[in-house]
């Protein structure tokens, strides 16, 4: 759970150290950053938010409609959705979170590979890369489930493989352009090895546009791994992830629609936050506009 | 070892043994293997010359001007100058030495050779602060203790006239003209003997021009610099350089003292560039005829030929070479001016 604080704080304490007007300015991102730092609040403290266990099962108030009691109603076994919509946050950031850092880092690692080896090793490794693309990430998550099997961590895994192709992809085309600029030739013609060269003036200049794509991405892998448990094949239930709820809920959509349209409606909040909270970053944070100091 | 390194490399002493030029070229030439143009899909290369048969003594403390059009082989000649690109043909010596087997051994052709860029803000790392810019060669090289290098900082930043707070900013937040003083900065960094300048000073206004070229003229005399400075104006050349070095079409076509090249050029290449330059309070001047030809199908005989306001029956079978022409200087002209 830890993980998620520093990764929020650092883009924040940049902005707050720049221009001041930016929640000024840009109305819809202030809201979205609230949306989405309510989310990360709620999954942080989820055991003392949640009104009721997520998995206790309550055999007397089973399909219960919304109401004072259960505030989104039950499930089919009784289990307040509220609790579970909280509880749900946790496993969707911790997995969206931790599957988009091993995307990042090993598109980092093969797109700078690619990028400044040149030669057959960047042909090939683009290749690689070409056809993990020509498949939707989704299907080649279910793939890697098939290999791995169920379970929390081997979603993590299945959906940070599956985001290599297109982190490599970016970061490629960063290198590709960083590498012919003027200062990476003169570190060269100041005899700087190469590896330093990597380390202090390639580096730094790729990993600021990838850490906006990780923040950009992280709804993708959110929607992928609810996507597998929706499947059936993620997460294992009872775990109260939102996939999993709808899918639950999926068979009494008729005569109990707030079963699937709670978790559904969570997620789709989330993801319009987190997105509209990258754009912002993005657009922030590009190298061009900053000027001094 | 470091007490070894800075003796050879302290400009102000030069190796005493060896009384080589610090660059010499010897018929140097650079083919380019290039598609041919409209091969279409076919896969055939010919050779671009971008330097041919180029000869040039630049001794320490000397200061030379590179004047030519754009494509003349100005850049070429540098990146072969710096040890970047190896020539196909002829010699480029370092103190006597080939430059890309000094370049290979170590930092030290790299510390005692700077360059200014001519895209000064290209040449500088955008996320890094100018402090930190200028600290990279003193610290990759040695220059002083870790200690100190905040002070040579400040030092350097002084010396081409930047306040101390700029160490503390990026360079997208300078001008142009302060980006370039900065490049200068961190080609000082290094102590150099040897400052090597691709249009330092193009394409700013006037006043910062003079600015920037005040300051490399003090720092030429104070350091006993080597100067090669590349440039496309005259003015600049006769201001800030003794010697003067015209190319056209990947040949130096006349070098010689500044003063006297341009006083009285030798080469009609030459007094057409001099005759070019616009002057107070008179028309401009006709224009050179014609366009610089391609590289790829030079004409026959002298490459000037096809353009030159003189051109003689002979021009068109014999290509000249550069030969003695007076005191110091040097043309590469059947029928050069003045001497008939």
């Amino acid at each position: 759970m830890t993980v998620q604080a520093p990764l929020l704080s650092a883009p924040a304490a940049r902005r707050r150290r720049g221009r001041r007007s930016i929640f000024l300015r840009r109305p819809f991102f202030t809201v979205a950053l609230v949306v989405a730092a309510g989310y990360l609040l709620a999954a942080i403290f989820a055991p003392w938010v949640a009104p009721y266990d997520p998995v206790l099962q309550d055999t007397n108030a089973m399909m219960m409609p919304p109401s004072g009691a259960h505030l989104l109603g039950t499930d089919s076994y009784g289990q307040d959705i509220l609790s579970r919509v909280i509880f749900g946050a946790r496993y969707a950031l911790v997995i969206g979170l931790c599957s988009v850092l091993i995307g990042a880092a090993g598109g980092l690692v093969i797109g700078l590979a690619a990028g400044l080896a040149g030669g057959w090793v960047e042909w090939a490794l683009m290749r690689l890369i070409d056809s993990i693309l020509a498949l939707p990430s989704l299907i080649l998550a279910v793939a890697f489930i098939a290999i791995l099997g169920q379970g929390v961590d081997k979603v993590v895994i299945a959906v940070g493989l599956s985001m290599i192709g297109p982190f490599a992809r970016t970061v490629r085309a960063d290198v590709m352009q960083v590498r012919v600029q003027g200062f990476i030739e003169a570190a060269h013609l100041m005899s700087i090895p190469s590896l330093a060269v990597v380390w202090r003036h390639v580096l730094p200049n790729v990993i600021f546009p990838l850490a906006v794509q990780v923040t950009i991405r992280i709804s993708e892998a959110i929607l992928v791994s609810s996507s597998l448990s929706f499947l059936g094949i993620g997460v294992t239930p009872p775990t109260p992830d939102w996939g999993l709820m709808i899918a639950e809920g999926r068979d009494f959509v008729s005569f109990a629609p707030w079963m699937s349209a709670m978790p559904g409606f969570a997620l789709a909040l989330l993801l319009i936050a987190l997105s509209i909270v990258g754009d912002g970053i993005r657009e922030e944070v590009d190298p061009k506009s900053r000027r001094g100091a | 070892m470091m007490k070894d390194m800075s003796a050879m490399t302290d400009p102000r002493q030069p190796p005493a043994p060896t009384r080589a030029p610090v660059f010499e070229l010897i018929e140097v030439e650079k083919v380019f293997q290039i598609r041919r143009p409209g091969a279409g899909l076919r896969r055939d290369t010919v050779g671009l010359r971008a330097l041919d048969g180029v000869r040039l003594r630049v001794e320490q403390g000397a200061s030379l001007a590179l004047v030519g059009e754009s494509g003349s082989g100005k850049s070429t000649l540098l990146r072969v100058l710096l040890g970047l690109d190896a020539p196909t043909g002829g010699r480029a010596l370092y103190h006597g030495r080939p430059i890309r087997e000094v370049r290979a051994e170590g930092p030290r052709f790299a510390r005692d050779v700077a360059m200014v860029y001519q895209d000064a803000r290209g040449s500088l790392d955008p996320r890094m602060t100018i402090g930190a810019l200028i600290a990279e060669p003193l610290r990759h090289f040695g220059i002083v203790p870790a200690g100190q290098v905040a002070g040579r900082v400040a030092e350097l930043l002084a010396r081409v006239g930047l306040p101390a707070d700029a160490a503390q900013r990026y360079p997208a937040g300078l001008s142009g003209g302060q980006v370039r003083r900065v490049a200068i900065a961190r080609a000082l960094a290094s102590e150099p003997s040897v400052l090597v300048a691709d249009e330092a000073v193009s394409g700013l206004d006037v006043s910062t021009q003079a600015q920037l070229l005040t300051l490399l003229r003090g720092l030429q005399r104070d350091m006993g610099l080597t100067l090669v400075f590349i440039t496309h104006d005259l003015g600049v050349a006769s201001y800030l350089c003794e010697e003067i070095a015209i190319m056209y079409l990947g040949r130096i076509v006349e070098t010689g003292p500044t003063d006297a090249v341009l006083a009285a050029p030798a080469h009609p290449y030459a007094a057409a560039l001099r005759a070019a330059a616009p002057r107070f309070f008179e028309p401009l001047p006709e224009p050179l005829p014609g366009e610089i030809p391609s590289p790829l199908d030079l004409p026959p005989g002298c490459r000037f030929s096809g353009r030159c306001p003189m051109v003689q029956p002979d021009c068109q079978t014999r290509d000249p070479q550069l030969g003695r022409h007076g005191e110091g200087r040097a043309v590469a002209c059947l029928h050069p001016l003045g001497a008939a």
